[in-house]
């Protein structure tokens, strides 16, 4: 059930609905736990998944392959089957002392005491402001993931030749995405002397077409209104233009942690994610952190446990990872009550 | 037959508005001319939006007495509008022994200013206020009203007022040039414009960075040269507004004011500006080596910073002249003022170079019948410590999750105020939709929903496709 009534306690408040939060919570509510709320910020739950119309997702959980708006959609009917509630419109503003969240949704201010909460906010590309990329400011610059909710979700595109910056699997999926929007890159680019993972990327640019030069950045984007060029740069130094009306940058994840960060939880200022220990609890005793927000996916050039270059991953992996750290890190919140 | 006006003013920027407002309510007919689709597209966009007591201004000019009118008049009317302040007061921090050495020349400048509150502190005293600051701080002087105000919504606040109190607005219109009519008494102008001709008896000329080339479409010459002065700033995330309470303000030299660390009224800390000189007018570009830098000074001043992620870059461009003063000149036998060069202080001075040109106005015994009374427009607020949209009844839906956004705000600065947002930058300005953490990697396909059509240049294109995707 979608509910509407706001509760003011819960044994556990999971705060986010994409994999990692809707595995631990079929988790929890197959083993007894009743009283769970999911609480989703947007206004349909799934999380990131949901805006990756194209495969591959779910192939470890259902043994077929999915896209991910089908695995999304499936995740949640289970969850809805289940009898979770699953809270849309919903978003936490503080995490307090103890389990007590701070929220507003369509019911206004409010506020949840949870025994535990499970923090599973996932993660997202970084911008290219972060990047500190030269140039103008026009428009038609774009993480994967706005790509991806444009297109998958509101049938529209924010460009139609655009420069796609990045090789890593996330950068696959901007070309899957560009062929399903009738959206043709001018060319796909990586600083490094090779593809962050290869085959996708090698695979992926010979199909669609797109030129992929390697040992390239961006000198410069130029363009009044919208993007118009970008200045390319060779490792040589050897600069050359490029015409385009966009610029995707792909990739180089970070967790969507802020919330943790303004807390008095305990925060890795490396990897940007809640600290927590083999059960996955944080400082706080009360909150836990499962999925990408614990930088499952490595951001390029930190300590990549999960995949490198020479150790290409699935990419149905990674949404399959979260899927199980959500059920193992229910577990130990399902053991912690007992104890 | 087309209306004649008593001003026209010549430019949408913050000192443009700040005239519409400040004559309309004297009683004057009222035109504001702005050729981008929204107000602020030039060097009013991107500044660091500090509210200057003018402690460091030059002595006895008029960029002193703007400045410090114009402080008293923000002071005097934020809160009938809703406009936020930010009373955060600011360190003068030296570094070095040689910038010590410089602190009694400020104490005695500021004083012949006026501005008397200025105290000197030890290390101690100014670790204690900033307990952030790198060891390196040798002293700092405490200047307790700088301040820290909203940059886009008093600029709109001002020209708003002027709107509901009846004057004119014309966007996407350059002048082009202009007649001078001096057979009747009062003397009309007619300016030419890409939207056809406007007809009024007195111009103020607040085009900023093209200030100098309208006086030259016009007259053919210019009594001065705008030399556009880049600056670039970086924005760290809000986490790190726990990490400075007060503006951190350099030594200023000859040249500039120096590189700033300052909470923004959103709840941020941006550090800039740069200051390049350039050819360009338009080119508000950013560079890496230039963020990096600003980056790296960041964090040599408060070390803490470097936990905290970037949110955005910006550049903005100062209509900088050859001179170090503001250009301002009333040519009374042409019923023309300019205000030109009215460089970074511009946003502490507006309101007080708007009462300047009221003033120049009475000296030549030009009155208007002032309004018996008016409107005083109550602006959404953006401010970080004051209560958000979304912490008021009746959110249907949060847009931006990283700055909070609601639908209702964006509805409203699209469709239901008196100046909607005239571009996708407009909106942000007005709204904040986008200029978080994530930069619109949450929120912009509902943004491209939501602003579908509204605009000449808009998040999405039309697709090369056939039929649409499914």
């Amino acid at each position: 059930m979608i509910a509407t009534i706001l509760q003011k306690q819960c044994d556990v408040a999971i705060i986010g609905s994409g994999p990692a939060g809707i595995s631990a919570a079929i988790t929890l509510k197959k083993a007894g736990v009743d009283n769970i709320v999911v609480l989703e910020r947007e206004s349909e739950a799934g999380g990131i998944p949901r805006h990756c119309g194209h495969i591959a997702f779910g192939f470890k959980k259902y043994k077929r392959i999915l896209t991910g708006l089908q695995y999304a959609k499936n995740n949640i009917e289970e969850a809805l089957n289940l009898g979770i509630n699953i809270q849309l419109n919903t978003t936490v503003t503080a995490l307090g002392e103890g389990g007590k969240l701070s929220l507003v949704s369509q019911q206004g201010i409010s506020e949840l005491n949870a025994k535990r909460v499970l923090i599973a906010t996932g993660t997202r590309e970084k911008p290219r402001s972060a990047r500190f990329v030269s140039g103008d400011r026009a428009l038609g610059i774009y993480n994967t993931g706005a790509l991806q909710g444009m297109v998958y979700l509101k049938q529209k595109i924010p460009f139609k030749r655009p420069l796609i910056v990045g090789t890593e699997i996330v950068s696959f999926s901007a070309l899957l995405t560009c062929k399903k929007g009738g959206i043709k890159p001018v060319a796909m680019i990586e600083e490094n002397p090779k593809p962050t993972v290869r085959w996708p990327i090698y695979y992926g640019a010979h199909l669609f077409g797109t030129p992929l030069f390697l040992e390239t950045k961006i000198n410069k984007i130029i363009g009044d209104q919208r993007v118009e060029a970008v200045i390319l740069e060779s490792a040589q130094g050897q600069k050359k233009s490029i015409e385009c009306d966009g610029v995707l940058f792909t990739g180089q994840f970070t967790p969507e942690s802020s919330l943790v960060r303004m807390s008095h939880i305990a925060f890795d200022s490396d990897t940007f994610s809640p600290s927590v220990n083999a059960n996955g609890q944080c400082s706080d005793p009360a909150y836990y952190a499962a999925g990408n927000v614990r930088q499952l996916v490595p951001e390029k050039g930190r300590n990549a446990y999960f995949y490198t270059s020479d150790n290409p991953p699935n990419a149905v992996n990674i949404s399959g990872m979260c899927w199980d750290q959500g059920g193992e890190v229910a577990l130990n919140i399902l053991e912690s009550f007992s104890n | 037959m087309t209306k004649t006006y008593d001003i026209a003013i010549i430019g949408g920027g913050i000192v443009g508005c700040a005239v519409a407002r400040r004559m309309t309510l004297a009683g004057a007919k009222v035109v504001l001319i702005e050729k981008s689709p929204d107000i602020l597209a030039g060097a009013s966009k991107g500044n660091s939006a500090i509210l200057h007591t003018a402690f460091d201004a030059p002595e006895k000019s008029l960029e002193l007495q703007c400045m410090q009118a114009g402080y008293a008049e923000y002071l005097d009317i934020h809160k009938s509008m809703n406009l936020p302040l930010l009373k955060t007061g600011a360190l003068l921090a030296a570094w070095s022994p040689e910038e010590q050495a410089k602190f009694e020349g400020i104490m005695v400048k500021a004083a012949n200013n006026g501005v008397a509150d200025l105290k000197l502190l030890t290390t101690a005293q100014a670790q204690k206020k900033e307990p952030n600051l790198s060891n390196n701080l040798l002293a700092a002087i405490e200047v307790p009203r700088e301040y820290v105000i909203d940059p886009w919504s008093a600029p709109l606040a001002y020209l708003t007022q002027a709107v509901e109190n009846g004057a004119d607005t014309l966007f996407n219109t350059e002048v082009i040039g202009g007649f001078f009519d001096d057979s009747k008494q009062e003397g009309l102008w007619l300016l030419e414009t890409n939207n056809g001709q406007i007809k009024a008896n007195h111009i103020v000329n607040c085009a900023g960075l093209y200030g100098d080339l309208l006086n030259k479409n016009v007259f053919g010459e210019s009594d001065f040269e705008i030399r556009p002065r880049k600056g670039e700033f970086v924005v760290f995330d809000k986490a790190a507004s726990k990490l400075l309470k007060n503006i951190l303000l350099p030594i200023p030299t000859e040249i500039t004011k120096g590189i700033v660390i300052f909470p923004t009224i959103f709840g941020n800390i941006a550090v800039g500006p740069t200051a390049d000189e350039q050819e360009s007018r338009a080119d508000a570009s950013v560079a890496k080596e230039n963020l990096e830098m600003l980056y790296a000074f960041a964090l040599d001043k408060i070390p803490a910073l470097k936990h905290i992620p970037v949110t955005a870059t910006y550049a903005g461009i100062r209509p900088a002249t050859e001179k170090k003063h503001y250009r301002v000149k009333h040519d009374v036998k042409n019923n023309w003022v300019t205000l030109g060069g009215i460089r970074s202080t511009g946003i502490t001075a507006s309101l007080g170079l708007a009462q300047h040109v009221e003033s120049l106005f009475n000296e030549q015994g030009i009155r208007f019948n002032k309004l018996a009374s008016s409107r005083t427009p109550m602006m959404p607020n953006l401010a970080e410590h004051i209560e958000r949209d979304w912490q008021k009844p009746g959110v249907e839906e949060i847009v931006c999750h990283c700055e909070m956004v609601t639908k209702r705000e964006i509805k409203k600065a699209l469709d239901g105020s008196t100046l909607p947002a005239g571009s996708m930058e407009g909106l942000k300005r007005r709204t904040r939709a986008t200029m978080g953490r994530c930069q619109g990697f949450y929120c912009s396909a509902r943004l491209a929903e939501l602003t579908e059509g509204k605009f000449a240049e808009s998040i999405a294109v039309k697709s090369d496709k056939k039929e649409g995707g499914s």
